[in-house]
């Protein structure tokens, strides 16, 4: 197959007067890690959910692995594998019947998904936990087993809705590992996160989406060379706000005040480290730019539920 | 679009064999509980029937034709058909489909919600089947059973498993969370359970409440079951039976659309 992979155009999706997907528009391709990001509520995972056909949007086309969605949408899932946001395990099961039980749902022969089991716990690092039952595991275990059971029918497309949300650092570690790996392996993978780090260790390619359209698209050091200034100094404490009106707005490029934290974007640090020396009991940190000013800078400061 | 979208959730139910990995999926879950299920589902009637059947019985010798441990025991074969197939709809589909999420897991593999909720309804007609088995074998083993017509009582479990069944689902659907089914236990299983004849004729009752019991699908399936264990074909056998699968699909054509209307938004 050749062409995208997944190639979406114009979707729309309203909830009574709300539309919360504006005509969004976006093309993944083989073997790129792509990653939807944008705050609470800005239709992540509705898009996702139009995407695998289980909501009927209200416009626009979606081509999934080849296939027409919502029309052919049963057939494109069974070159898809999904790691949904909450973790969905059979707790009745164990490790191994739940990848046999759900490899059923791909009509996969039993001898295929036995062959399939050991190198997939080997991935998920649950090598002898075959006949473990999935109430004993830790949310790291179990995460890394629902990655395994999206394996199972041997995806061309990868999609993981915030797949780290409430892991431990070990454990998201852990499972970056196992993502990097499988691209390697030529997998492509759509991932939606609000974590930046996650981005940015992992996307080959990221979209910014708010309010349902899409605000910025691009490899992330594109995106942070068209979006935002190179080197960023946080000057914190009660002097922050005084030092940012009387001397910081002068020297920066761009300053935003959030709390008692002076956030100061500049071209050139240099000027502002100078002046910050003058100014005894003002802690200060400079660093180079990062997805994080990328993402406040085009959807906002303000809180999102 | 809007017009179209609720269409979508209107259609007919997708009748497809995909639901069987789906079904095979609880029947593995229930095999390694089975013995405190298939406890669960026979303790109740078989106390009930042997408190009242020997007890009310000896005062009263024979109902119907047969004595009346017989009597109260078809009576509490179709009752309990009707129990564990509620059961199933309403509390454990429940916790599949919400507290689990095990259904989501589900539709995100090729396999539709119609498949998932045909799955559901046909396993939950299945376990109808299973506590009418275990039921029919006490009565059996109580010297009870005289006919081997008595076996298509089982086929009968299934289709009161679909009718109830169906009920629970359209309860799951609309469904906060467990304490909500306990409405349906007030005011459907209840006066199901007093007014269909499991404890006692319908005929000893005023003529309007007859008349009320002969819209109660429970009432049809104890009509087929009677005759069946006194050993003798039932009359008005498809009249019973259509009306039991009238119960039964249009109870699930609503249960899916509600719960398309649940999940699929």
């Amino acid at each position: 197959m050749t062409g995208p992979i997944l190639r979406v155009a114009e979707l729309r999706k309203r909830y009574g007067n709300h539309e919360v997907v504006r005509g969004l528009s976006f093309a993944i391709h083989r073997g790129e890690c792509f990653a939807l990001l944008g705050p609470n509520g800005a239709g992540k995972t509705t898009t996702l959910r139009c995407c695998l056909g289980l909501i009927d949007p209200d416009g626009g086309t979606i081509d999934l692995v080849g296939e027409p969605v919502p029309k052919a949408a049963r057939e494109a899932r069974i070159r898809v594998g999904v790691v949904p946001q909450m973790d969905n395990l059979d707790p009745d099961f164990t490790v191994e019947e739940n990848l046999l039980v759900y490899g059923g749902y791909f009509q996969l022969p039993r001898q295929d998904l036995e062959r399939r089991i050991a190198p997939l716990l080997e991935f998920a690092g649950l090598a002898g936990k075959a006949k473990t039952s999935i109430r004993t595991l830790s949310g790291g275990m179990k995460r890394r087993l629902t990655l395994a059971r999206a394996l199972i029918n041997d995806p061309d497309l990868l999609i993981l809705d915030e797949p780290t949300t409430g892991l431990d650092p070990q454990a998201r570690h852990l499972i970056w590992d196992g993502l990097r790996q499988l691209l390697k392996q030529g997998k492509t993978i759509l991932l939606t996160t609000h974590f930046m780090d996650e981005a940015e260790r992992l996307a080959t390619r990221l979209a910014v989406i708010d309010h349902g359209t899409m605000i910025a698209c691009d490899a992330p050091r594109a995106l942070l060379a068209q979006y935002v200034e190179p080197e960023v100094v946080e000057v914190y404490g009660e002097a922050a706000k005084t030092w940012a009106e009387t001397r910081g707005r002068a020297l920066a490029n761009r300053l935003e005040l959030a709390g008692e934290t002076a956030f100061c974007y500049a071209n050139d640090a240099a000027p502002l480290l100078a002046d910050l020396a003058t100014h005894a009991g003002v802690r200060y940190l400079h660093r180079p730019a990062n997805l994080e000013d990328l993402f406040i800078k085009l959807t906002g400061r303000e809180l999102r539920d | 679009m809007a017009h179209t979208i609720v269409a979508s959730t209107l259609r007919f139910p997708t009748l497809s064999l995909r639901f069987v990995p789906v079904w095979r999926r609880n029947l593995l879950v229930w095999r390694k509980l089975a013995v405190a299920s298939i406890l669960g589902n026979i303790a109740d009637p078989l106390l009930y029937m042997l408190a009242l059947g020997y007890g009310i019985g000896s005062m009263i010798g024979e109902v119907g034709g047969m004595s009346y441990v017989a009597f109260i025991g078809t009576g509490m074969v179709c009752q309990s058909a009707m129990f564990t197939s509620s059961f199933e709809g309403m509390y454990s589909a429940f916790s599949r489909m919400h507290v689990q999420r095990t259904w989501e897991a589900i539709i995100n593999a090729p396999i539709a919600l119609d498949d998932v909720m045909l799955a559901e309804w046909v396993w939950c007609a299945t376990k109808a089947v299973m506590s009418t088995a275990a039921i029919l074998v006490v009565i059996e083993a109580l010297g009870f059973g005289h006919t081997w017509l008595a076996i298509f009582i089982l086929p009968l479990g299934f289709l009161v498993g679909l009718c109830f069944g169906a009920f629970g689902l359209v309860m799951n659907a609309m469904a906060p969370g467990y304490d909500f089914f306990t409405y349906f236990f007030t005011l459907v299983l209840t006066p199901m359970l007093l007014f269909s004849g499991v404890y006692f004729p319908v005929e000893q009752m005023p003529a309007w409440l007859a008349a009320v019991a002969n819209v109660l699908p429970l009432k049809h399936a104890i009509d087929i079951a009677r005759p069946l264990m006194l050993g003798r074909v039932p009359d008005a056998i498809a009249l019973h039976v259509v009306v039991i699968l009238a119960y039964a699909f249009v109870g699930y054509w609503i249960a899916m659309v509600l719960t398309r209307r649940r999940l699929l938004k």
